[in-house]
């Protein structure tokens, strides 16, 4: 196993995720919070999204050397690229419109030795029908298959999540399905299955078609269009945790500090921020992409490594130039807790100042950073696709939606207009970050509760 | 919001069909009437003195203002020098030491020096300029150069061409040839270091300072000196660097308070030519105007039209346009006379015939829009760096790797996939339309190429072959034990370049070689390839004139990129070479020039510094409004040559550019669809408060 | 008042510096002065002796920051920093490395980008409250949740996408404006018209939603509910009590933008061909035009403070209990 640095931290953020949970549910108060967060249907449908997003990402995360069995041709390769080895291996050689099973343009060929112009058969997406004729029967055909299988699927694991909720319970399993279907449990359990089913229905669908077909076509080169919008999920899901993990320390310590130290301490940090805010943040992050470029330009490392660099460095420095909200915010925050009559009787009796910020103060600025970390999400996610368009993204080899779409930009004007690879790049983005988005509300709703009054 | 929107697209409806002009029509209304092309600039121009500039984007406009003594002729092939500004083409005469005068003949060694003499045209006027006015005093109501109340005029002389001669050497000018042609015209670096001494470097009078190789012999005559023999140096005198330059325009914006306009050389240019430009807003757009004190010139012979007064278009409008998308769009509309052809929309405008042959599409043809084409004088290749152990070396194995390389990577799919077939492969450094560029199995390269009656790539296993001599039997390097990784140095970041790049990595896959992709951005690039720490890189040179000198020297030793900061990138440095290369860049055209130039071409394609690469071809496509239109890849002043017919033009936009007017209609409704629920639940809720 | 604006700007001033000294060394680690000699001077037969004597003419020669071998105070007037940065603080922005005057450049081109930016503000305000108080007339209903939703979605898409795809339907399709370009006087107006479209239909989404909250929030208070007990009609509370009010808030937000308005924005100008001051920034980028680059940049930070002086201001009037010392 091959571990990448976005890859090791992107996995010491999932363990930090596991070991939270295991203490979420153990604490009565923090778990009636978080049970908040589900009880409302779009909290919970989004939350079955984003675990979704976050399985293909842990997927492609998982590096190994190719195994000497596959066909693959890169000598590193990620689970996710095992998973989807036909779809790297169908590559035609340009263009193709989605579930096409001929070239996007016409192409000179050669017909019973008079030269004519058509359309060619593509070299691999129904390579293995006999006549085109019979394309659409045959994806009525697998689809009808692919949606069935996940049809039987669904029922076996409802049917285990049934007998489980009803021994919880001590329903019968006929009132669970009961409280099931109106509704009537408090976490929103019917909109979860009803979103996870739509997922899995299209992944059967995905599943039977993909080895045969474009589904979402192919790119300039022949790439097929959705396996580079799966690859990107990793990209946009890196840079929207990554970045915060490096924004934390920045915001909290300096913001803690400078809510509570007040005096010369809170003069110098507000001061670090004003100047970093206030130069346009655009600027910043070229210059800091620029110069990462330039010292790995005489650094001979292997392309991928530089690749996965870039992206560290770059999540690295959204990260730098994001904390001064936040640290604001908790500034304030801290401003106001110390006051409390607590903090100054245990300020009065000597405790440790590091003690204070960390027992007391913290936990009670905890839900400020929770809802913060959840809305930035979304933000990063798209200052990606516009950091591409300027140039100065992710490196160009990396599979990202912004990459995606600063290709397709061009391929708006031709004729006939090939829209697939920017309506696939759209579709994946919203929605990431539509349930981002939606999941950011409902933490926020369960964990500030004023706010939840006020909408 | 979208009633509000709505509203303003109704008005402009309104307004349009008053007019009866297209709604999207990017140009004020007044200005579809006149003669006037209109065209586009993707960078804002970096300078317009001629002595300064040096690229394809600022030649745009200085050619059509600045006039050289010579040009190239619009219509003949190969490319020709006739006369411009000077009446005959120069004279040109060879010197002794003792400056005495040489038989034509004699050989290169004995030449000492070489004399141009140019005789001007009298009467050639100046366009209008407030320099030959006299000078204001105060500049305060002045912000652009239409400000100044005079414009005025003069008459050209011989002494305006030795003044721009003299400011190729001015110290804060930075002339880009400076350093060349230091190492030909007489004097020229001894001025430099005369005016370096100087304290006040910014206020230098140049009239005060003689350039011994430059010398006015009467108002209508002056005399370039050079050391030895060029003979390319003729070329040198078409470019706008020896275009001649008013002493006056010095005075004029030196005077204080001008550099803060920024009325400078740089944005206000003061020419012969057939115009002028009136407006300079490189943030937007630049208008060049018909010069009316222009002195005159006709179509050339060969044509229909010969013995017409050129130039015909009274206006042109350059529009700033950064994006792709816009110009082509706006081209479809109308809105532009002329447009290249991008890679992206190539499908869209150009078809392969039956037989392979490039026509236009349906829609073009629809369109009446006419394409020409025409292999650049350039070439893009890619360099070894014959510095570096692996894939540099002289001796046979090193050569066998590089040649396995250059059949490996199969260019022609390159054409095909990345330039829609817009391009011919190279057999050697020579392109198409320039002396000594063999055609057919006569130029073909041995090495990559067999002849089947035209050039067929050979197959890859004789690729795999070279590749067993060189010392990599299946591409493993014996020492490592692994397959050979080479470093591919390239710039550019983008979707697009992620493409090539792993086109480029398939091609050595052929091969089992790794090729490892280190993109960095142009700076970095440069300095390695300064250092000579690039092992395969990509690099192109467009020509400067059309004489293969200009294309044999990117392989000369004495260029060497790490050893003499030269253009040789790939510096290679093989004695042969050398020594025929010497003997070849100072002949004159000749069946023995020819015989060197094959010898050289055989020599370089053996030892493959470059794989050749491509010849790409340039494609323009134009509106059939738009007359006279002939690629040129030497000229830049071919702007007088063009016509325009203004009532078609009206007519087609008119109706190519009808709005749709349904979507308002769509969206109108939608909001009615949408206010109706709306206002039930109103009623509603005012029927429940009133109860 | 007086004292508080003269301290705020003399606050100012080490924030200016630390801005000044940031980009100063970013740009210097990015591009030597050799770096940008060359980028001047082109790639076609340049000499290390050409690069030398533009430095040196361009004032690139010095040393960066500390002039070993000058004395006294000369040590740190005569370095690079000192000459192409200290200038700033009078406002005098020099002359870019394309000897273009910085200062006369900015005066031009900052009216196209207020040209874009201003409507785009007012009419995105007026949008975003009118769609608001729609969602609060119609708060807990089916429309107000589909409103919400539709905020979301909205918010939820890149502007890249909202740019090409407005470009590509109202300028290419429909035809009804130009593609892209800019004009002056009146004849902007049709070029303005589709980037400001775009510019408020892409803030809907955002702003909608966070009006809908401070309608609702005001919506709860106890004066409102006073003045309905009083049998006050819905429409009347809303517009004259819960506008009024909630205008407060929502103004003095946007206080502190309204100087960086003259900054333009760098997508909308650069797709559509606008000559302001974000197309000029990515220009200066591009061409690694460093006196450019650090005349924006102080630019952008001097905006910044004056919108937050500005902000601090608006709450005294906002509110009269805010008091400023």
């Amino acid at each position: 196993m091959i571990v990448y640095w976005t890859d090791g931290l992107f996995f010491i953020l999932v363990l930090a995720l596991i070991a939270s949970i295991i203490s979420i549910r153990r604490s009565t108060h923090l778990r009636a919070t978080w049970r908040g967060v589900f009880t409302r249907p779009s909290g919970m449908t989004s939350g079955v999204i984003l675990s979704f997003f976050l399985i293909i990402t842990i997927l492609d995360c998982i590096h190994i050397n190719r195994p000497a069995n596959s066909s693959l041709t890169d000598p590193i390769v990620s689970v996710l690229d095992l998973t989807l080895t036909p779809l790297i291996l169908n590559t035609e050689t340009t263009y193709s419109a989605p579930f096409a099973i001929i070239s996007y343009s016409k192409d000179s060929i050669t017909l019973n030795g008079k030269a004519t112009r058509d359309f060619k058969r593509l070299e691999h997406a129904g390579s293995h029908l006999e006549s085109s004729q019979k394309r659409s029967t045959d994806i009525i055909q697998k689809s009808l298959t692919g949606i069935t299988g996940s049809l039987l699927f669904i029922t076996i694991l409802l049917f285990i999540f049934i007998t489980q909720f009803a021994k919880k319970r001590k329903f019968t399993k006929k009132a669970a399905w009961h409280v099931l279907i109106k509704k009537q449990t408090e976490i929103a359990w019917r909109s979860g299955w009803i979103c996870f089913s739509i997922i899995l229905l299209t992944l059967g669908f995905v599943i039977a078609i993909a080895p045969y077909y474009h589904i979402l076509g192919t790119d300039k080169v022949g790439e097929d269009i959705l396996y580079q919008s799966l690859k990107s999920i990793r990209t946009g899901v890196l840079i929207g945790t990554l970045s915060t993990l490096f924004m934390l320390p920045f915001a909290l310590l300096l913001g803690m500090m400078a809510g509570y130290f007040r005096g010369w301490v809170d003069d110098v940090i507000q001061y670090i921020y004003t100047t970093l805010s206030s130069i346009p943040g655009v600027l910043l992050i070229v210059a800091a992409i620029l110069i990462v470029d330039i010292q790995f330009a005489d650094v001979d490392i292997n392309a991928n490594d530089k690749a996965d660099l870039k992206l560290l460095f770059l999540c690295i420095i959204l990260g730098l130039t994001s904390w001064t909200g936040l640290c604001r915010l908790l500034r304030a925050e801290t401003l106001k807790l110390r006051e409390l009559d607590y903090i100054q009787a245990a300020h009065a009796f000597g405790i440790h100042h590091f003690s204070i910020l960390l027992r007391h103060i913290f936990p009670n600025v905890m839900h400020l950073v929770l809802i913060s970390i959840a809305i930035d999400f979304s933000g990063l996610v798209l200052a990606e696709a516009v950091l591409s368009y300027i140039g100065v993204g992710v490196d160009p080899t990396m599979n990202s939606w912004g990459n995606m779409v600063n290709g397709a930009r061009m391929e708006m004007a031709r004729d006939p207009m090939v829209w697939w690879t920017l309506m696939a790049a759209f579709f994946f983005m919203l929605t990431l970050v539509l349930s981002a988005n939606f999941f950011a509300d409902a933490i926020r709703d369960a964990f500030d509760p004023k706010m939840r009054e006020r909408s | 919001m979208l009633r509000f929107v709505n509203l303003i697209i109704g008005c402009l409806l309104l307004a349009a069909c008053e007019n009866n002009a297209p709604l999207n029509n990017p140009y004020p209304q007044n200005t579809s009437v006149s003669n006037t092309l209109y065209s586009s600039f993707s960078e804002r121009p970096k300078t317009l003195d001629p002595a300064r500039s040096y690229s394809s984007n600022e030649y745009k406009f200085i050619a059509q203002i600045y006039e050289p003594p010579i040009q190239y002729h619009y219509l003949k092939r190969p490319y020709t020098l006739v006369p411009l500004s000077s009446s005959t083409m120069p004279l040109v005469e060879y010197l002794d030491a003792q400056g005495q005068l040489l038989p034509s003949d004699t050989p290169t060694k004995s030449i000492v020096q070489t004399r141009y003499t140019i005789e001007i045209q009298k009467g050639i006027q100046y366009q209008p300029h407030p320099a030959f006015a006299p000078l204001l005093t105060d500049l305060n109501n002045i912000n652009v150069l239409m400000d100044f109340p005079e414009q005025s005029t003069r008459e050209l002389t011989a002494n305006d061409y030795v003044h721009q001669i003299k400011r190729l050497a001015h110290p804060t000018l930075h002339s880009p040839i400076y350093s060349i042609m230091g190492n030909y015209i007489e004097g020229l670096t001894e001025l430099r270091t005369t005016l370096d001494a100087l304290k006040d470097k910014t206020n230098i009078d140049l009239t005060q300072h003689t350039l011994e190789g430059a010398k006015t012999v009467s108002r209508y005559h002056y005399q370039i000196t050079i050391k030895g023999k060029y003979p390319q140096f003729i070329y040198w005198l078409a470019m706008p660097f020896f275009a001649p330059m008013p002493p006056e325009a010095d005075t004029f914006y030196n005077q204080p308070g001008m550099k803060e306009k920024n009325l400078t050389l740089d944005w206000y240019p003061i020419g012969t030519g057939p115009y002028y430009l009136t407006e300079n807003n490189p943030n937007r757009r630049m208008v060049l105007q018909k010069n009316p004190n222009f002195h005159g010139e006709t179509y050339p012979a060969l044509s229909e039209h010969s013995n017409q007064a050129l130039p015909f278009i009274d206006q042109v409008i350059y529009v700033l346009e950064k994006e792709t998308i816009p110009i082509w769009n706006k081209f479809l509309q109308g809105y532009y006379d002329a447009s290249v052809i991008s890679s992206d929309n190539f499908d869209q405008a150009i078809q392969m015939g039956s037989t392979g042959e490039t026509e236009l599409t349906p829609i073009m043809m629809e369109k009446n829009i006419q394409l020409k084409t025409a292999v650049q004088t350039s070439i893009s290749y890619m360099g070894f760096n014959m510095k570096d152990p692996i894939v540099g070396g002289y001796d046979a194995s090193h050569r066998a790797l590089r040649q396995a390389i250059s059949i490996a990577i199969d260019y022609e799919e390159y054409i095909a996939i990345f330039n829609n077939g817009r391009g011919i492969s190279a057999q050697g450094p020579i392109p198409p339309s320039i002396y000594g560029h063999l055609t057919g199995k006569e130029g073909l390269n041995k090495n990559v190429y067999n002849w089947e009656n035209k050039p067929v790539r050979k197959h890859i296993t004789a690729a795999k072959n070279l590749l067993a001599t060189a010392g990599y039997p299946k591409g493993i390097n014996p020492k490592t034990g692994k397959p050979l990784v080479l470093h591919f140095d390239v710039t550019g970041t983008g979707p697009e370049n992620k493409a090539r790049f792993s086109w480029y990595r398939k091609q050595l896959q052929k091969l089992n070689i790794q090729l490892d992709i280190r993109a960095t951005d142009y700076n970095r690039f440069q300095e390695k390839m300064r250092k000579g720490n690039a092992q395969l890189f990509l690099w192109g040179w467009n020509a400067d004139y059309p004489d293969p000198e200009n294309f044999f020297f990117l392989l000369d030793g004495k260029n060497g990129k790490v050893a003499h900061q030269g253009e040789n990138a790939a510096n290679y440095n093989s004695p042969e070479f050398n020594t025929l290369f010497a003997a070849m860049k100072n002949m004159d055209n000749s069946p023995k020039r020819q015989a060197i130039i094959t010898q050289m071409t055989t020599l370089v394609q053996q030892d493959a510094p470059w794989v050749w690469g491509y010849h790409p071809k340039s494609y323009t496509l134009h509106h059939n409004w738009l007359h006279n239109i002939k690629p040129n890849l030497m000229a830049n002043n071919t702007l007088k040559y063009q016509r325009l017919d203004i009532a078609q033009r009206n007519q087609q936009r008119k109706a190519w550019n009808q709005p749709m007017v349904w979507p308002i209609a769509f969206v109108l409704l939608t909001l009615v669809i949408i206010c109706v629920p709306a206002w039930q639940h109103y009623r509603r809720k005012e029927q429940q408060t009133a109860l | 008042m007086t004292t508080y604006i003269l301290r705020r700007i003399f606050y100012a001033i080490p924030i200016l510096i630390g801005v000044n000294l940031l980009t100063f060394t970013l740009f210097f680690v990015v591009n030597s002065a050799d770096d940008i000699a060359r980028m001047h001077l082109g790639n076609k037969h340049v000499k290390q002796t050409d690069i030398e004597s533009w430095k040196a003419s361009h004032g690139y020669d010095k040393p960066l920051l500390f002039n070993q071998n000058a004395a006294g105070i000369n040590s740190i007037t005569d370095t690079i920093f000192y000459q192409k940065s200290a200038r700033l603080f009078v406002f005098d922005f020099g002359r870019s490395d394309l000897d273009r005057n910085i200062g006369q450049d900015i005066q031009t081109r900052m009216w196209p980008s207020l040209a874009i930016a201003a409507p785009t503000l007012l009419i995105g305000l007026a949008t975003n409250i009118t769609f608001a108080l729609l969602l609060t007339f119609f708060r807990a209903t089916r429309l107000d949740t589909a409103g919400v939703f539709l905020c979301v979605v909205l918010m939820s898409i890149s502007g890249l996408f909202y740019i090409i795809g407005g470009q590509y339907l109202i300028g290419k399709i429909f035809q009804w404006v130009p593609i892209s370009g800019y004009d002056s006087g009146t004849d902007a107006l049709k070029f303005i018209i589709l980037p400001v479209l775009i510019g408020v239909v892409s803030g809907i989404g955002s702003g909608a939603r966070l009006y809908r909250t401070l309608f609702i929030e005001e919506l709860g208070k106890d004066y409102i509910r006073m003045a309905r007990a009083k049998g006050i009609s819905e429409l009347r509370v809303l517009f004259r009590h819960v506008l009024k009010n909630a205008m407060i808030p929502i103004l003095t937000g946007i206080v502190v933008i309204l100087p960086m308005l003259f900054m333009g924005s760098l997508l909308m100008e650069s797709f559509f061909a606008i000559p302001g001051l974000g197309s000029y920034t990515i220009d200066a980028i591009n061409d690694q035009d460093f006196a450019t680059v650090r005349a924006m940049v102080f630019l952008g930070a001097v905006l910044y403070i004056i919108g937050l002086v500005l902000t601090d201001i608006s709450y005294t009037f906002a509110d009269p209990r805010v008091r400023l010392s």
